[in-house]
């Protein structure tokens, strides 16, 4: 198993942070076109789920699968969005997206006054912390990196 | 699972003196910065609402709250959860408009003003409405416009304090632009 990319989104489309550890295959674009594309990728998938869903639900949009590598995704009520790229033999892991909301980019960047927050995010203390924490999840294969 | 990030998402208690002397130094300070009233409640309220964009985050984060469906809901969460665990009070939630997009939270004590006197030629001061501003900023970043105010204030020798909140509009997202 294995971890490829995560990104950090803002409310407005903003990519507060980008970091990779095992991705064999670059978009062949900018990484600020990147973003843009994935934002707007990620915009459509989240009013395309709630205006097709047939019955109401809370969570909305939680992730999607290709036949290679599956995309994990979670959204804060303030709109922040929080996506990783993992593997297909990855299970769940709101609970580690959302963990990375709250022990990270809050505790390292939220309570940070010196962190805007509406622009990429230049901390390096949040930069080690999230490497680390990535790390050390089970599912991060330890050949990675 | 690993955990070695997990400090913080349980809250520490402290003793609510030191918060409220800092507050009155807070506000003691704007008063001889400003020359009236008026511009020190206009920054009270600038302040607060820097302080509500980010405390909404440390909120969301430490209630796993989601997000609100209606304005009661959002009345109960804020009398009940975000009030008790920052202030550790729980004021009432009454005087709701027929519309259902006012109402009032009503504070038997205010624990920002536990030292206070208001003196006479301070009598335009809103003294807590540092809290109006925190209001506004966090619930701004939930998509909600309102407008906070103090309506009655113990300082003021009302019998309790009201806040009333007012429900503006819901603030919609955008995509940014240059993308379609």
């Amino acid at each position: 198993m294995t971890v490829h990319n995560l990104y950090i989104f803002d409310r407005n489309g903003v990519c507060l942070h980008y970091s990779e550890w095992n991705r064999k295959k670059h978009a062949g674009i900018s990484r600020d076109q990147e973003y843009q594309l994935m934002y707007g990728m990620l915009f459509s998938i989240r009013s395309f789920v709630n205006k097709m869903s047939p019955v109401d639900f809370r969570d909305g949009f939680l992730s999607f699968q290709t036949s290679k590598y599956k995309l994990h995704y979670y959204e804060t009520a303030t709109g922040i969005k929080v996506v990783m790229n993992t593997d297909l033999g990855v299970g769940n892991i709101r609970d580690v997206l959302s963990q990375i909301y709250s022990t990270i980019f809050v505790e390292f960047v939220v309570k940070n006054p010196l962190c805007s927050m509406n622009e990429p995010i230049q901390s390096e203390l949040f930069r080690t912390k999230l490497d680390s924490f990535v790390r050390g999840l089970p599912f991060f294969s330890a050949r990675a990196g | 699972m690993s955990r070695q990030a997990n400090r913080g998402t349980e809250s520490k208690k402290m003793n609510s003196e030191l918060f409220t002397l800092t507050y009155g130094a807070l506000v003691t300070q704007l008063c001889k910065d400003y020359e009236n009233d008026e511009d020190v409640n206009k920054q009270l309220d600038k302040m607060g609402y820097n302080i509500g964009v980010r405390l909404i985050e440390d909120f969301l984060a430490r209630s796993n709250v989601g997000r609100c469906h209606d304005f009661r809901e959002t009345a109960d969460v804020i009398a009940k959860v975000a009030f008790k665990m920052y202030l550790g009070i729980t004021p009432s939630v009454t005087n709701w408009s027929p519309a259902g997009d006012e109402f009032s939270l009503i504070l038997e004590n205010n624990p920002l003003v536990d030292f206070v006197e208001l003196p006479d030629n301070h009598s335009g001061l809103i003294y807590s409405n540092l809290l109006c501003g925190v209001l506004r900023g966090a619930l701004e970043m939930v998509q909600m416009a309102i407008d906070v105010k103090f309506v009655q204030d113990t300082l003021k020798g009302d019998n309790v304090t009201e806040i009333r909140l007012k429900f503006i509009k819901r603030i919609e997202e955008n995509l940014p632009a240059g993308e379609e």
